[in-house]
């Protein structure tokens, strides 16, 4: 439905879940997609399943030396860069009042201080051609809040603020930069939960299911095309009507 | 008129869609060209790649009219 001939992609956290889908989906649309994600053998998966070349670039997210470089890279194996997906991200779960400073540190290191260093890498190049499109994966965390999850929730609020700012600054140079908030989607964590916690979480979604990584990448999908060239500073939630915002 | 005079006249002509005749001397980019701060942030990238030098953010800073950046890149590349 909506055509990515010809574009360029950057896709982190390529190796699991939503990054893969969103991945498949950007190339099922035409667009050549370089999978970055630390797991170099599910990054190969996810290039056989997508089934053409796709540059795979390894990359700790926490290592701000290699995410300086993960742009470079991608820009030189495809010959320039059109969309960012900034979608890796990570947990460390604690109680506030026991929350080790490391676990914050981390926690924002990689899902906010990794996606700035990335978003500013690709300006100059969307800036010369005049097209880009940055797409952050946020969490209806980011937009709630959740007991037990300070650092995620700020990581992911601070994700949805700052690509806010970015979007004013760069869209007269038809560069948009929106986020994604999924609320509860499918994956090996939530195969997880028993029937107790399944039905607790159901309960606060109208949709009455879980969604699904196809259903968010699609969303990216729909970001990253010309269809939506006037949306920008936006945050699309993506959560069966859990938080209608 | 020297040459890189009449390189960075070419960009910034190009960049803001200005007439040549406008881009003088003493002509500030964003008073009297035009320019917003992401102009002023593109041509300093365009006069980076013209002449193959790099322009650190607090000389970036000081180029304010169509002299001082003739006068910084004619330093910049002798």
């Amino acid at each position: 439905m909506f055509d990515l001939t010809g574009k360029r992609a950057l896709v982190t956290g390529a190796s699991g879940g939503i990054g893969r889908e969103i991945a498949k989906a950007l190339a099922a649309a035409g667009a050549t997609v370089a999978l970055s994600g630390t797991r170099v053998g599910a990054l190969e998966d996810t290039a056989k399943e997508i089934g053409e070349d796709c540059p795979i670039l390894p990359c700790n997210l926490s290592k701000l030396d290699d995410v300086d470089k993960l742009v470079p890279s991608a820009e030189a194996a495809m010959g320039g860069l059109d969309i960012l997906v900034n979608n890796a991200g990570m947990t460390r779960d604690n109680l506030f009042m026991r929350m080790k400073d490391e676990e914050w540190d981390e926690v924002i290191a990689v899902n906010l201080t990794a996606a700035f260093h990335l978003n500013r890498a690709v300006l100059r190049g969307m800036m010369k051609q005049r097209w880009g499109r940055i797409i952050g994966i946020s969490s209806v965390v980011g937009v709630m809040g959740n007991p037990g999850q300070g650092n995620y929730a700020a990581s992911k609020a601070g994700l949805i603020g700052m690509n806010k700012a970015l979007a004013h600054e760069v869209a007269s140079r038809n560069i948009t930069v929106n986020s994604i908030a999924p609320g509860f989607i499918a994956s090996a964590m939530t195969d997880e939960l028993n029937d107790k916690q399944r039905e607790t979480i159901l309960s606060t979604i109208p949709a009455n299911r879980l969604g699904t990584a196809q259903e968010v990448a699609a969303c990216a999908v729909f970001l990253a095309s010309d269809a939506a060239a006037y949306i920008t500073g936006h945050t699309l939630n993506v959560n069966g009507g859990m938080a209608m915002i | 008129m020297s040459d890189v005079a009449d390189r960075v006249r070419k960009i910034v002509v190009e960049h803001l869609n200005v007439d040549a005749e406008k881009v003088t001397e003493k002509a500030s980019f964003i008073d009297d060209l035009g320019a917003d701060s992401l102009d002023q942030v593109e041509l300093v990238m365009a006069f980076e790649e013209e002449f193959s030098v790099e322009i650190p953010d607090d000389a970036a800073e000081s180029i304010q009219t169509f002299g001082d950046a003739v006068a910084f890149l004619t330093k910049a590349t002798s």
